[in-house]
């Protein structure tokens, strides 16, 4: 070892400050473990705080406040066209973000836990190699790999820090009200930054190779959302890709190709929202026994355990679903596990939300899931119009939806579309982990008037009797 | 050819044990016969010799690790492989090659379906190691409950059911040591030391965990005047040591015990919550708590209401002999009806003791010591004498008896041990 070089014994090693990171760091510490986190950046929160959920979240909420004030022309109440201070707006979700941050730093030290700014790299199973940082070497007894996911780009086409062409990152930087932006993917990162853009005004083209937005999500959920994306977007094309994209200082030129032949076609930005990938490259993973999938993911067992027994991986690193929410899950398995508890991944529905107006959220077996795997189900539908709350909010276009196994009536699956569902769906996670059948759901009294109630109802419509909608016969 | 070798069973009940040590290293050279590991059960530390001669390639345990029968702890390559691997194709027994890991009790099989149960019920499951697919549901719609899978554990573990018997320490895992989430850092204010929590201490732990959370304990004290006992026990000490015996303090309680235990027999019983019965033993099987080095063991006397001093005086020495030696088996842990503590030599006076569940109720003996007592003589009223005073505690689970019944059973405990010539009476 050279002389000067500081190095470090910790019980637990955390790489990345993320959802899945911090999660570990804190439950390992709260079990009495000294842990110590390292992360790329100044401070915890990863993706999900500084260029995912937060700040998009932020300016989604704000999107939805100029389409309220907008509409409530029609219920009586009119307000002169905004005024979008774009720097007020960067500004606020600065704030929020700051917030957010120092309150991660001041969990991570009452806990005791060390943070380290640098990079991590594994010289063997048993120690990383810091860089960026005085202290140069960590010995740890477990590691957890917690670092995340980049997003990808299209072949041949480079991300400049403040290019035109953008990926969720720099689009979340707000750097302007582009006139028009052209955004590449129809998942949820393209239409909920798509719906911010075009709400502040932004001509959006949004293209997708599929046949459909939100691959995957049932198509009664999407009706909605398809339907106001139409009016708030200016075009959607389907089964259509990109074969060129090139920007210049005033515009990106994009070569557009579908069924209907080849067009050239300029937009001030355009957004890259087509997917991503783990963050595995310079970890040292070639000097430990570490395995990664066909896609790049690292393999580990429902312990969150690599092939190294004392290395574990938690979040978007390992694969599976890329959510915030799950990777604190697994974060939280890894530090149980490292403290010897006999945890596991053994979750039966991880929800999902797509922040969009209408929002779309859904957890545990989808319609299009029990079709392919020809599962017995009963699916029943309670549709907002007959939602008294719905109504009283204007948002009677909204959808819930629950999917029941035909024999044992137990609850397998929830969709719902429309307002404020990323609440509404956590019932739903509940019923499925509790393994509730559609009774324990329609006799649990839900208060009124509340957009809960349409589940209780979707429950009584399995039953044969709901209160505000008349069942089948 | 590689082959695990698997944690044998090492008999009389036991299902698991600790690492110890390791006595050798990945690619040293096996003869059939050689020590090679060191594994403390709840009972004995036991030194494991290989079943096979060849390399270790692999050890899948280290010092500190709970193994369980079955499980996988090193693999060994075998020299004649010719030999084996066609013995290991055309008979698949437990002794054959084994290199997956143990099967995932969380996996759900793929054509069944996730069995119905709630994220708490799932986790217990697996800190008791129970598979989720093999309880019988009391659920409605079919979902197993935590009570399901603690029922289970407990049965699955012996073949007493939980409510009739239970044992110490080896009792089953029926209420895990529950986690204190919020342990500071300690270290930040000194240094400290992490010394494991394994083997009886666990074992302690979770019986007393699941004695405390269930039973609504409560102690009554009182005090035994045994200045006559004690010189009746001075007068006998040497002939019953000529006989192999120690007469202590605790034999006549037992005595005693068995008396009260007679005379009030719902003290000798336990509690069926499910059925609602109290389950009234008609045997007096009573345990006596013994310190060891490595904690507390409670091995069980048998038939104590139909032995006589001698026989108890000399059945109880060589049992804590045994005990302490690590020696006592399975069974003689096993049946009590009624617990004894006799926390006298160490010189306390009064403490309150936890119920030895699922007993329903333990008498505690504190150290005797000369003390001033008033009397009532026949000439001139009151006189001061000292006198030798012993403090008895009783601990009752109130669920079944109140704190009258404990009054009363205290009396006849008092009223025996107070007059040797009435305690020698229930000898006959």
């Amino acid at each position: 070892m050279v002389m000067g070089e500081l190095v470090q014994k910790t019980d637990v090693l955390v790489i990345g400050g993320g959802p899945g990171g911090y999660a570990a760091a804190f439950r390992a510490a709260d079990l009495g473990l000294d842990v110590t986190l390292v992360e790329l950046n100044a401070r915890p929160g990863g993706v999900c705080l500084f260029r995912g959920c937060i700040p998009s979240k932020t300016y989604l909420y704000l999107s939805e406040l100029l389409y309220d004030a907008q509409r409530a022309a029609k219920m009586g109440i009119a307000f002169s066209p905004p005024t979008i201070d774009i720097n007020g707006m960067r500004a606020w979700k600065a704030k929020v973000v700051d917030r957010l941050a120092t309150g991660l730093v001041n969990l991570s030290e009452k806990r005791g836990i060390q943070l380290l700014q640098g990079r991590a790299a594994f010289e063997n199973p048993r120690q990383v190699r810091l860089f960026e940082n005085e202290i140069s070497h960590i010995k740890f007894h477990s590691a957890i790999i917690a670092t995340g996911s980049h997003p990808i780009s299209l072949p041949g086409v480079k991300i400049k820090k403040e290019g035109r062409i953008m990926s969720s990152t720099e689009a979340l930087e707000l750097a302007d009200i582009p006139k028009s932006l052209l955004v590449i993917g129809g998942g949820y990162v393209g239409l909920e930054l798509g719906s911010v853009y075009a709400s502040l005004g932004s001509q959006v083209t949004l293209i997708e190779k599929g046949d459909r937005l939100l691959p995957g999500v049932d198509d009664d959920l999407l009706r909605p959302l398809n339907h106001r994306l139409k009016k708030l977007f200016t075009a959607i094309r389907l089964q259509t890709g990109v074969t060129a994209l090139t920007e210049t200082e005033e515009l990106v030129r994009a070569t557009l190709e579908s069924a209907s032949g080849t067009q050239q076609e300029t937009f001030d930005r355009a957004l890259i929202a087509i997917g991503r990938k783990p963050n595995t490259q310079g970890l040292g993973l070639e000097n430990t026994s570490i395995e990664l999938d066909p896609q790049g993911f690292i393999v580990v067992d429902e312990q969150q355990r690599t092939a190294e027994k004392y290395i574990f991986a938690v979040g978007d690193v390992a694969g599976g679903l890329l959510l915030a929410h799950k990777a604190s899950r697994e974060g939280k398995i890894a530090a149980e596990v490292i403290a010897g508890q006999p945890s596991a991944f053994d979750a039966r529905a991880i929800p999902a939300v797509v922040y969009t107006d209408p929002q779309i959220a859904w957890c545990g077996l989808t319609e299009t899931e029990a079709q392919v795997q020809n599962r017995s189900v009963r699916i029943e539908r309670f549709p907002w119009q007959a939602s008294g709350r719905a109504a009283t909010m204007g948002a009677t276009d909204g959808l819930t939806k629950i999917i029941v196994d035909a024999a044992t009536e137990r609850i397998l699956g929830i969709g719902i579309t429309g307002r404020h569902v990323e609440g509404l769906i956590a019932e739903g996670v509940l019923a499925i982990e509790m393994g509730a059948v559609a009774e324990d759901m329609a006799l649990s009294i839900h208060p009124h008037p509340t957009l809960s109630e349409t589940e209780s109802e979707a429950a009584e419509i399995f039953l044969g009797s709901a209160t505000h909608i008349l069942a089948k016969k | 050819m590689a082959r695990a070798f698997k944690l044998p069973d090492l008999g009389e009940g036991i299902h698991e044990g600790e690492v110890l040590s390791v006595l050798v290293a990945i690619g040293d050279d096996i003869t059939e016969g050689d020590l090679i590991l060191e594994v403390e059960t709840d009972k004995a530390a036991v030194e494991i010799p290989s079943p096979y001669t060849g390399k270790i390639l692999e050890i899948l345990v280290k010092p500190g690790d709970i193994v369980k029968v079955g499980d996988a702890l090193m693999t060994f390559s075998n020299g004649d492989e010719a030999e084996v691997i066609p013995a290991e194709i055309s008979v698949p027994s437990a002794n054959a090659l084994q290199t997956e890991p143990k099967e995932d009790i969380t996996k759900p099989i793929a054509d069944q379906g996730p069995v119905p149960a709630s994220p708490a019920t799932r986790r217990l499951a697996r800190e008791l190691d129970v598979d989720l697919r093999k309880i019988e549901p009391s659920g409605s719609g079919g979902r197993v409950t935590a009570e399901d899978v603690r029922r289970f554990a407990a049965q699955a573990v012996g073949p007493a059911p939980l409510n009739t018997e239970s044992i110490l320490p080896s009792a089953p895992p029926v209420a895990p040591v529950t986690m204190d989430a919020n342990l500071p850092n300690f270290s930040k204010w000194g240094t400290t030391e992490r010394v494991p929590f394994r083997s009886i201490r666990r074992a302690i732990g979770k019986q007393m965990s699941l004695a405390w959370s269930q039973i609504p304990h409560v102690t009554s004290q009182g005090s035994v005047d045994i200045t006559r006992l004690e010189e009746f026990r001075r007068r006998h000490i040497n002939d019953i040591e000529a006989k192999g015996g120690k007469l202590t303090l605790s034999v006549f309680a037992l005595k005693a015990a068995a008396t009260a235990l007679r005379a009030y027999p719902n003290f000798n019983a336990s509690l069926d919550l499910e059925n609602e019965e109290i389950i009234i033993k008609h045997y007096y099987h009573i345990g006596v708590a013994v310190d060891t080095a490595e904690g507390l063991i409670v091995p069980v006397i048998r038939d104590v209401d139909r032995k006589s001093i001698t026989e108890l005086a000399i059945e109880l020495n060589e049992l804590v002999q045994r005990t302490r030696a690590r020696k006592a088996s399975l069974d003689d842990m096993q049946g009590g009806t009624f617990t004894i503590t006799n926390i006298g030599p160490m010189g306390t006076g009064y403490f309150a003791p936890i119920i030895n569940y699922p007993q329903v109720a333990i008498m505690g003996l504190g150290a005797a010591k000369m003390q001033p007592v008033v009397i009532e003589n026949e000439t001139d009223g009151y006189e001061i004498v000292p006198r030798l005073i012993l403090p008895v505690v009783l601990t009752i689970d109130h669920r079944v008896l109140d704190g009258a019944d404990a009054s009363r059973f205290m009396q006849v405990v008092i009223d025996s041990l107070q007059d040797p010539d009435e305690l020698l009476m229930t000898m006959v």
